[in-house]
């Protein structure tokens, strides 16, 4: 029974848990329903990744009904692996959550905020269980209006403006999005993804179809902030509380890339999309922006979490460069980096959060000497660093190198050489941020920190974990991630 | 105890060290007895090891794949077990050295600096031992990374400057040429093992081949060559402890140990050799390797100057490499070795000297013969090693590459290195001189001669031992070149050197 309702489980789970917060708003409470449910959602994803691995693609009909009049779920490789990170990002973060949100929100509004998180992690689980094209519009809305919550329960009055600023941005990528929906509707008049998939590929190059991949395209990349539409993020991330800002980074502009998976590889057809359509270009010069410009903006950043947000939008140019050379080694690259960024972001926005606990400030400045008042927050703090540079050994690594191979195989060298600047300017943000921290003499607050509590400190540490662990032993990530390219390749769902 | 298990402790031993290190820090004692204690275990294991790796045994072990097709695995063969050997024996004297330095001078965060000291050399170990391209890029950049706080350990204005320029350059060679290089011979040729006799041959043409060298010999920046040679001077700025082992032998040795190990397991010498792919690398290393020691001679401050000669030593070994005939590259490993024992040698000369009289130019150093006579014998036998003058260790590998520059038809290389020797004698034995006949000798206030002062013995004993093991390698060079002939096979059957040459 459960088993075979996993499907439905693993969004039904948060979906019912976060009303229940709401209503027992009172003490410990919200927070124990969430870390019960987070850890639950994470549980079903493991069964539903095992199932997937055991059976194949696991398609779901929603109250019996069957596709294509009915809603399906469909789960295959891709969405599993997804549904993992999401899940798994939670799972860590919400024991970091209960000290946190008890320093940053006020007493009467953290039952609202745990209600809102299980709500943004419903939503976006939603999003990459689903085959059906509505559906991911539904479930896209529930996790942005969530998200708009959570990030103006920020610190200050700031916060409010940036979720307003997120909103409008927010809002006007979903009007995109559901307008190319309705437009491939409208041609195919079916709205279930494995369905549409058959469909559009036998009305090849109606212009109704390119529009649709058109609005979809500028709806997502404002979702997922694509350079030059990523200027909501860096107010939103720098804004929020801590534990949204590294739940945010670690899965909302993931899921969002998956959509583009879904619908320019599933939906558009791997091969046609990569030859028939400029995307690919555009996506390229695009990328390479964000790697460069986002990144150079991020080391002249004095705000640690505005930096980190500009940072997000600079890895996610190495992810949709991998889409954009469209090959099965870029994708598994751009898959595999899906997770090694979100256990990166994550765990640095976590570590972060520790150290403002502590010092109670965001700029680098506040950071001086902190590297030897809180060793172990530092430490795991300069592994990550040293991961996003991509230093062998961690999952930074792993990404770049599949990324050189692929732009190697296609004989593009100057973008292996791009590749590896980038990186550089990589060190020069992490690295102030490290210089600051360990030699600089103590001053203000930092002078008499000491390590966060440890609610807050392992979560931290168990992603600076896992971005060695992966970094070493990456047949787990990197076998689901070739697994899942090699489908998307090949147009399989 | 089988092979395997031996490597993989070799590696553990350091480690597990740097581990107990830090647990016992509080504890001098205790702290400074785990670090000798861990030596002298490693210097055992990896003396075994070379031992059956000398006779032929070819241990190696899988740890895991990191990427389908690339594992980090570790394969043992001579230029890397020689390697291995120098760097571990090294670490024990320099242990001894290290522990009166560091009292003597009172010098902050001693804990910190005996945890980053062990990690780099493990990671030196594992590039010794490396089995593939891949593993040895891992432990390169932990050296790298391991050996920054070293640079920075004294976190004022002039250690951060130079311990940012020394992470800025290594890292920038190494992600901008080096890996590049890697994705591309793995590209070329499907693997990224080390293999004899090269995995690129019949792969690439000399124009590929000669690109692709120059991607490596400038990625990997810890062979100095010019013009990415500014990191080393730079690092002099570390406790001279660490400028002693790592930035004369562990760490710029793993530079060139890689620069020779790519040459003769990726592209194999015969591949260079038929292409000519390498011969621009020739006329590169006989520039770095005068400029440097040009360079040299106009520095004042005594750990500057040796810095200088050492990236103009390191380029003898590039030389080597470039020059690719089989007694050139002999003459390369054994520069490895030799310059090792000298340069660490004159290191801790001039530590010693820090740490009695607190001298640190040149020029201050008038009469010092006088009062530290030991310590300055051993500075003018090093000193004569490094020039290249027998009975000591150093002639017999200039000797070889000399030799190798005629096998490969480049006569002017023997200019080169005639000129070299020249200019090391100019900017050596002038402080050799200064230190024994000063112009001006310093007199107490009744006119005798001011007393011996020599420094801490723990800091002059190693000196000692690393002077004399300069005058032992002259007489071991034979079996030296025994232990590296089965590398290179195309090696003359006549030997050069018989035991006591």
């Amino acid at each position: 029974m459960i088993i075979a309702n996993l499907p439905a489980l693993q969004v039904v789970v948060p979906l019912v848990a976060a009303p229940l917060c709401a209503i027992f708003r009172a003490g410990h409470r919200p927070w124990r329903i969430t870390l019960a449910a987070s850890w639950a959602a994470f549980a079903c994803a493991v069964a539903l990744m095992r199932r997937v691995l055991d059976e194949g693609t696991v398609s779901y009909m929603l109250g019996g009904w069957e596709a294509p009049l009915g809603i399906e779920y469909r789960i295959d490789t891709l969405n599993a692996f997804v549904l993992l990170v999401v899940t798994g990002v939670g799972a860590v973060i919400v024991p970091y959550a209960k000290r946190s949100v008890e320093s940053e929100i006020q007493p009467d509004r953290r039952g609202w905020f745990y209600t809102m998180f299980l709500l943004c992690l419903a939503g976006l689980l939603g999003v990459t269980i689903t085959g059906d094209a509505f559906n991911i519009f539904v479930f896209l809305e529930i996790s942005s209006l969530s998200s708009y919550v959570l990030i103006a329960l920020g610190r200050d009055r700031r916060a409010l403006v940036a979720s307003y600023q997120y909103l409008i941005m927010g809002t006007i990528g979903a009007t995109f999005i559901v307008i190319g929906i309705g437009l491939l509707w409208t041609m195919t008049g079916t709205l279930n993804l494995a369905d549409l998939a058959s469909r559009v590929r036998t009305m090849e190059g109606a212009p109704s179809v390119l529009s649709a991949l058109a609005f979809l395209t500028v709806g997502i990349s404002l979702k997922l902030a694509l350079f030059p539409l990523h200027l909501w993020l860096p107010n939103a991330y720098a804004s929020a509380p801590s534990t949204a800002s590294a739940f945010l980074a670690g899965t909302a502009t993931k899921v969002a890339i998956y959509l583009f998976f879904r619908f320019f590889f599933t939906v558009f057809g791997g091969e046609n999309f990569v030859s028939k359509t400029p995307i690919p270009e555009m996506f390229l010069v695009l990328s390479l922006c964000a790697m460069f410009v986002a990144a150079t903006v991020a080391v002249f950043q004095e705000d640690v979490k505005r930096m980190l947000a500009y940072s997000s939008v600079a890895q996610i140019g190495y992810i949709t460069l991998g889409i954009s050379l469209g090959t099965q080694t870029a994708l598994a690259g751009s898959i595999v980096h899906l997770l090694n960024h979100a256990i990166m972001k994550a765990g640095l926005f976590l570590l972060v959060g520790c150290m403002v606990f502590r010092v109670r400030g965001f700029r680098v400045e506040d950071l001086a000497g902190i590297g030897h008042r809180m060793p172990l927050t530092m430490g795991a703090f300069t592994l990550l660093g040293l991961s996003m540079l991509g230093v062998p050994g961690t999952v930074g690594f792993v990404s770049k190198w599949y990324l050189g191979v692929a732009a190697a195989d296609l004989g593009q060298w100057w973008l292996v050489g791009f590749i590896m600047l980038s990186s550089l300017i990589t060190m020069l943000y992490m690295g102030r941020i490290v210089e600051v921290a360990y030699f600089r003499v103590p001053s203000g607050a930092a002078a008499t920190a000491t390590e966060a509590p440890a609610g807050l400190l392992v979560p931290g540490l168990v992603l600076a974990g896992a971005s060695l662990w992966f970094g070493l032993d990456t047949s787990f990530s990197l076998g689901l991630a070739n697994r899942a390219a090699a489908a998307l390749v090949a147009g399989v769902f | 105890m089988n092979g395997p298990l031996l490597v993989v402790l070799a590696l553990a031993i350091p480690s597990l060290g740097a581990a107990g290190i830090a647990l016992t820090g509080p504890l001098p004692q205790r702290r400074e007895g785990v670090t000798l204690a861990s030596a002298v275990l490693l210097a055992l294991v990896v003396v075994r090891l070379a031992a059956g790796v000398f006779t032929g045994a070819r241990p190696e072990v899988e740890l895991f794949e990191i990427m389908p097709a690339f594992p980090i695995a570790l394969k043992l063969e001579p230029l890397g077990m020689l390697f291995a050997l120098v760097a571990s024996l090294l670490w024990i004297v320099n242990s001894i050295y290290s522990i009166g330095y560091m009292r003597s001078n009172h010098e902050p965060r001693q804990t910190s600096f005996y945890v980053c000291f062990a990690v780099a050399i493990a990671s030196t170990l594992g590039i010794a031992f490396a089995g593939n391209l891949l593993t040895l890029f891992l432990f390169y950049e932990v050296l790298t990374l391991s050996t920054y706080p070293l640079v920075a350990h004294h976190g004022d204005a002039q250690a951060r400057r130079g311990a940012r320029t020394y992470l800025t350059v290594l890292l920038f060679t190494s992600i901008i040429f080096f890996l590049p290089a890697i994705l591309w011979t793995g590209a070329l040729s499907g693997t990224l093992d080390f293999r004899p006799g090269g995995i690129l041959a019949g792969r690439a043409g000399p124009l590929a081949t000669a690109a692709l060298l120059a991607l490596y010999v400038f990625g990997i920046g810890k062979a100095a060559l010019m013009p990415f040679h500014r990191w080393l001077p730079s690092a002099m700025v570390a406790p001279t402890p660490v400028s002693a082992l790592l930035h004369a032998v562990a760490v710029v040795k793993a530079g060139v140990f890689t620069v020779l190990k790519v040459v003769v397991y990726v592209f194999g010498p015969q591949h260079l050799l038929e292409t000519g792919a390498s011969t621009w690398l020739v006329y590169v290393a006989s520039f770095s390797l005068l400029a440097a020691s040009i360079v040299a001679l106009t520095r004042q401050n005594l750990k500057a100057r040796l810095a200088y000669s050492t990236v103009s030593q390191l380029a003898y070994v590039v030389l080597g490499a470039a020059l690719a005939s089989p007694l050139a590259l002999v003459g390369a490993a054994m520069h490895i070795v030799m310059h090792a024992a000298g340069k660490i040698t004159l290191f801790f000369c001039a530590g010693a000297i820090y740490t009695a009289h607190h001298k640190t130019e040149i020029n201050q150093l008038d009469g010092i013969g006088r009062r530290m006579p030991f310590t300055m014998a051993a500075f003018f036998v090093a000193a004569l090693s490094v020039i290249g003058l027998p009975p000591l260790g150093g002639a017999w590998s200039k000797l070889y590459l000399a030799l190798g520059g005629l096998e490969g038809g480049h006569g002017f290389v023997l200019a080169v290195l005639m000129s070299s020797t020249l200019l090391n004698v100019a900017y050596l034995m002038p402080i050799v001189g200064r230190a024994f006949f000063p112009l001006h000798p310093r007199t107490r206030g009744d006119g005798s001669p001011e007393g011996i002062a020599e420094a801490p013995k723990l800091c002059v004993i190693p000196l000692g031992i690393t002077a004399a093991l300069c005058v032992v390698l002259f007489f071991l060079a034979g079996d030296l070149e025994a232990m590296l002939s089965e590398l290179f096979q195309a090696a003359p059957p006549v030997p050069l050197a018989q035991g006591g040459g």
